[in-house]
């Protein structure tokens, strides 16, 4: 079993990207002005000669990525996902997603969880964005093992890749030994015949601990750890409507257009089951703590403990 | 550039302007006025300037081409016709279902175009990025870009401009098509981008203002980019919107539409008789 890592997945996308680079001599690393913080830095130190600092000039940075991947690079654009997902959602739209070029947008400081910076910082809308795109792959690890693959994944996969990055340490849990990653295929935890959680990025944490007091309580819940958003594993979301009925899905996002819909939009077609949405839920958010800001928001274990209980009637 | 060049380089043109003509009226929709006022540069690149081959459109060490101003497809699409890199009869279909050539490029399907662009302020960036390629891979090839003199409104124009000067692309070539009108009117009334030299030297380009529709001027201009070395090159080239036919040209209206019946036949009369003038010539 590797160590349990207590660290930021945008600490464990820099050192993912850095080690790539040694065997991928293709792969490119470009940012806006913002190494220090999506940890491009990393790479930055190790390859200067293979990083791009654009400027604070996001929707530039996508297109030159775009231009550069029509010439057989493999770039990873990074900035913070309210400018690599938000301003620039025209330009990944138009100068990557439609001519379908091997570039890598990567979403750093995404969900409430950015903090002091507030809500013009605080891009919940993510997810719902890049979703909407024809033929985008939307990754958002858990953990620092899942980054490392995630972002190995993201390098082998030919064609536009949304990698989202949390600013907060978060303890790995998927460092058991029979660890798999596979672009679109869930993790299953824990089994369980009660209720499914289905969570993804920083909220797999949070409802790790949440199954461990549902447990103690009596109540016998899967979880799933939904790394990739899109294109969703059907067969897994299925699978547990089927055996468990109700789904409570939880993500810090908005509740629209993201990892809740998706589940809930898919299942309404094919096994009508009822979906609990933990989310955002259409405000903006604000400054403070994180930790803080993801108690009042009801991202957290405990919040997610009581949903599965008052949906379960217990 | 000896006569003969020039006389070619002119009958090509003409037989450009008539695939523009040709693609838009079947169509029935796109744009004539500027694909018109850049068939001089189109023909120029592809028939004079660009390293490239037809039978290997994707041959890693050719000139790339990306048109900014996308819209200005059907001159682009019957320069690449015109050029052999696929049939002539596709213009007939242009913007018709299940057609090869979109409305705007669409890089996935259509041999000789280098990157997908319509949104405009879009295709310069991947521009920059390829030329940027150039560099690091220690490539000889040249980057070309056609940007609309309205298209140059939009801020990332010249976030792409401050790159390309910053990091010193001397392999880029930034061909401004300054026929003075955009949509909605003339554009020192609607957007204002004017001076475009000064803009360009403040973002360190080389610049160089000719006549766009002139073959020996294109061919001062386009040699001037070649030989600048340490800055990316903008060539500033004044046109006539709708050059070639006269009820269309430096009129707004035929920005953005296909001429009827009547209009086609005179067009085409038009384009077909100064073709011969020049054949004759």
């Amino acid at each position: 079993m590797a160590e349990m890592v207590k660290k930021a997945t945008r600490e464990s996308f820099g050192e993912a990207i850095t080690a790539l680079a040694e065997t991928n001599p293709n792969v490119v690393v470009l940012d806006a002005d913002l190494a220090e913080a999506t940890k491009t830095g990393i790479f930055k130190k190790k390859y200067p000669e293979r990083f791009i600092d654009c400027g604070i000039a996001e929707c530039n940075m996508i297109g030159i990525a775009a231009g550069l991947a029509t010439c057989g690079k493999v770039p990873f654009a990074a900035s913070f996902a309210m400018f690599s997902a938000g301003r620039a959602f025209e330009q990944v739209r138009n100068s990557v997603a439609y001519p379908h070029l091997n570039v890598k947008i990567v979403g750093s400081h995404a969900g409430i969880s950015v903090g002091e910076d507030g809500a013009t910082h605080q891009c919940c809308e993510d997810i719902a964005l890049m979703r909407s795109i024809p033929g985008m792959v939307i990754l958002n690890p858990a953990d620092h093992y899942e980054m490392l693959a995630a972002v190995k994944a993201a390098a082998e996969h030919v064609g536009p890749v949304y990698i989202r990055l949390g600013r907060l340490a978060v303890e790995s849990f998927n460092n058991n030994d029979d660890f798999q990653f596979e672009i679109g295929k869930g993790i299953t935890l824990r089994d369980g015949k009660d209720i499914t959680i289905i969570a993804t990025g920083l909220m797999v944490g949070e409802a790790v601990k949440a199954v461990k007091a549902l447990e103690e309580a009596g109540i016998d819940a899967r979880l799933i750890d939904m790394h990739t958003i899109k294109p969703l594993d059907q067969e897994l979301v299925l699978k547990a409507a089927k055996e468990t009925g109700h789904i409570v899905t939880v993500e810090e996002h908005t509740v629209m257009g993201g990892l809740g819909e998706a589940v809930a939009s898919y299942l309404s077609e094919v096994c009508p089951t009822p979906v609990t949405k933990i989310g955002v839920n259409d405000v903006f958010g604000h400054s403070g703590p994180a930790v803080d800001l993801l108690k009042e928001f009801g991202l957290s274990a405990e919040n997610i403990e009581a949903t599965v209980k008052k949906v379960l009637g217990k | 550039m000896n006569a003969q060049e020039r006389k070619d380089l002119a009958v090509t043109a003409a037989q450009v302007r008539l695939g523009i003509l040709e693609g838009v009226y079947n169509a029935k929709s796109g744009h004539p006025g500027g694909s018109l006022s850049a068939a001089d540069i189109f023909t120029y690149l592809y028939f004079k300037e660009m390293n490239i081959d037809p039978k290997d459109p994707k041959n890693p060490n050719r000139d790339r081409f990306v048109l900014s101003k996308g819209h200005c497809a059907p001159g682009w699409y019957s320069t690449l016709a015109q050029r052999g890199y696929f049939d002539k009869a596709e213009l007939q279909k242009l913007r018709h279902i299940g057609a090869m050539l979109q409305g705007h490029p669409d890089m996935k399907g259509t041999p000789g175009v280098d990157m997908s662009s319509g949104s405009l302020g879009q295709g310069i960036s991947a521009a920059v990025g390829m030329a940027l390629a150039g560099k690091l891979d220690n490539k000889d090839y040249r980057v070309y870009t056609l940007l609309g003199d309205g298209e140059s409104e939009e801020g990332q124009v010249w976030e792409a401009c401050m790159f390309a000067g910053h990091h010193k692309l001397d392999n880029l070539c930034v061909i401004l098509d300054y026929n003075g009108l955009q949509i909605d009117g003339p554009i020192s009334e609607v957007g204002g981008p004017e001076p475009f030299d000064k803009k360009f030297e403040a973002f360190g380009f080389e610049v160089m203002t000719v006549c766009g529709n002139d073959f020996e001027d294109l061919e001062k201009a386009f040699n001037a980019a070649k030989a600048c070395k340490g800055k990316p090159f903008a060539i500033i080239a004044k046109t006539t919107k709708g050059k070639g036919v006269s009820f269309m040209e430096n009129q707004v209206g035929w920005h953005g539409k296909a001429p009827n019946g009547e209009q086609y036949e005179a067009a085409k009369k038009e384009l077909t008789e100064s073709l011969e003038v020049l054949q004759n010539g």
